[in-house]
């Protein structure tokens, strides 16, 4: 590998784009789950088991879910340009790459948080009704805190998830370490330094899952 | 008696209650036609098969599944006739515990107390007062901050029962709430609800498929069988004269045993605390001068008294058989002359 191409000023790019792809990754994940985190528990609450059931909004909810999701990300970061240039004001750069990330990763995110509140002891919300819980107060007392340890590790997944989304909306000028890989790696044909931003990345996926697992098992209650 | 004054106060009255299952498949009825009075400050025991709607009656006493017909009257008011917000408040006078104790996991055992008084908006510093009695009747004071999966089964049902206990309610409806422990923590568990039904006055209703438990605290005991009550009475009385053949089947459960013999002339009787065995078939022997075979015998403790149960063959002679009847009569002891038929 040849050192001088990593000159002060890519070393300089570099660390920016890291700065922007944990900016877009984790801003995007938040916004993600205002979204995503309703839609999901809506899931669970609405179906015909749950605790406020209403299958026809089910369905209708479900449907949606499934059509957002099955648009590939790199379709969906086109279609949504002329939204995102009405909102953000411009097509380029990170934050104008949040847009997509975060109409891509609800749909998703929701379909992790159904299934992280579907694992709640359906026991458990029973004794809820015995005493008397409202739906809501068997949502936010029982279910959310009992599926946390299971909806953190989903939010690790979702992050790190979102995190390749960043690389990829790279290809349409969408900012941090994306960005950099397809300029010097593809247009340039350096791959050295693609490699070093591949490895960056593996390495902030690998802190992002170790986090998520440790806060998880450090929180679960029902680990010894 | 004491027990004619209780059964004055009526507080669930079971009316005429069904319950069918429809789904696309088609549709089960888990309930017919029930009819049943638990009267304030006893502890009353519903017991069947599996599958025979035990659970499905229990949780249609506090609308947990709201009867396709009939209603349930909870101290003078009809759970049909409340609107969800209504039953919501009305469920906190009804304590319910259940065979896998359904505890919070992610809460200490005295948040997990404080949940429903949580949920009832009582002020957090009395939750945690009344929490902590709580503990201290359960006998687990000392493990307020352990989480359920730090607890013993029968640590997990205590805190179970004192979270159902929390909002001072009438009745405490357990559903198999001890076939998840061994025999000595089910001991412990009984004793301790027998404890809470004397001491707070608070009336039980026992779901279970073992007898033991009946035999162990009920007073009076309900029989279900394939959705319908098969019988209903005090637990002795159903003990020496059960007339349902799942009655017998609840009480001897080794009653296979006795399909080994093939007998045409059999007589079951029964005992009470008073007599014994031994005396009785030595003086029947020696009164009625013919042998009789003992097929099958038991012993069972039922709320404090000894009730015996024993098969007889009798003898092939028709004047041996009516003596040994006839004695048996004099005597005053209880008896079914019964055919014991090999099944298969
Ligand atoms: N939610 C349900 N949907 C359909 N069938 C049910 C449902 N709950 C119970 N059943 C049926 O009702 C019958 C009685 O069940 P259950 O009350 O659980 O019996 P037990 O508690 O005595 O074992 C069974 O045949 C069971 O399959
Ligand atoms: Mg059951």
């Amino acid at each position: 590998m040849d050192l001088s191409i990593f000159t002060p000023e890519l070393l300089k790019a570099i660390g920016w784009g890291i700065i922007e792809t944990l900016y877009m990754t984790l801003f995007s994940t938040l916004l993600a789950y205002v979204i995503g985190l309703p839609v999901g528990i809506l899931l669970v609450t609405t179906a015909k088991d749950g605790v406020t059931p209403l299958p026809w909004f089910n369905a209708i909810l479900g449907f949606i879910v499934n059509l957002m999701r099955s648009i590939p990300f790199i379709i969906l970061l086109i279609l949504v340009l002329p939204f995102t240039r009405l909102v953000v004001g411009t097509t380029i750069g990170s934050t104008a790459t949040v847009v997509p990330l975060v109409i891509s990763a609800a749909p998703f995110i929701a379909r992790m948080v159904e299934s992280s509140l579907r694992e709640v002891d359906a026991g458990v919300i029973e004794a809820a009704h015995s005493m008397g819980a409202t739906p809501i107060q068997i949502v936010w007392k029982v279910m959310l805190p009992e599926a946390t340890p299971s909806l953190i590790i989903g939010s690790a997944i979702a992050v790190t998830t979102i995190l390749g989304y960043t690389a990829m909306s790279g290809f349409v000028g969408g900012g941090g370490l994306g960005t950099i890989a397809v300029n010097y790696g593809y247009y340039r044909y350096k791959t050295d330094v693609m490699l070093v931003t591949v490895l960056l990345l593996v390495l902030i996926v690998q802190v992002f899952q170790e986090l998520g697992m440790r806060i998880s098992l450090a929180g679960d209650k029902r680990a010894r | 008696m004491d027990s004619i004054i209780q059964r004055k106060n009526e507080l669930i009255r079971i009316e005429g209650l069904g319950k069918t299952f429809t789904s696309k498949s088609g549709s089960v009825t888990a309930l017919k036609n029930i009819n049943l009075s638990i009267y304030s400050g006893e502890i009353f025991g519903i017991i069947g098969l599996s599958g025979a709607g035990k659970s499905t009656l229990v949780r249609c006493i506090n609308f947990l599944e709201r009867p396709t017909e009939g209603d349930v009257i909870f101290d003078g008011e009809s759970l049909s006739s409340l609107t969800p917000a209504q039953l919501r408040i009305r469920r906190r006078s009804m304590g319910m515990i259940f065979q896998q104790f359904n505890l919070l996991m992610q809460r200490t055992a005295l948040a997990n107390i404080t949940f429903p008084l949580e949920i009832a908006g009582v002020p957090k510093e009395r939750a945690l007062e009344r929490a902590r009695e709580l503990l201290q009747i359960v006998g687990l004071a000392d493990r307020e901050k352990a989480y359920p999966s730090q607890l013993s089964g029968g640590q997990k049902q205590r805190i179970a029962i004192a979270r159902a206990l929390a909002t001072e309610p009438k009745v405490l409806l357990c559903d198999e709430a001890t076939s998840a422990l061994d025999p000595t923590t089910t001991a412990s568990i009984l004793a301790l609800i027998k404890d809470i039904n004397r001491k707070l006055g608070i009336t039980v209703i026992i779901i279970t498929h073992e007898m033991s438990v009946i035999e162990e605290i009920c007073s009076r005991v309900a029989i279900i069988d394939h959705s319908k009550i098969a019988e209903v009475g005090d637990v002795d009385e159903i003990f020496i004269r059960p007339k349902s053949e799942i009655a017998r089947k609840l009480i001897f459960p080794e009653g296979p045993r006795e399909t080994l013999f093939n007998g045409e002339h059999c007589v079951r009787i029964v005992f009470d605390g008073k007599s014994s065995f031994e005396p009785v078939i030595a003086n029947l022997i020696l009164e009625c001068q013919t042998p009789v075979n003992i097929l099958y015998a038991n012993t069972k403790n039922v709320n404090g008294t000894a009730l015996g149960q024993m098969l007889l063959q009798l003898p092939e002679s028709e004047s041996s058989r009516k003596r040994v009847l006839a004695y048996l009569t004099v005597k005053g002891i209880p008896f079914t002359e019964e055919t014991i038929r090999q099944e298969d």
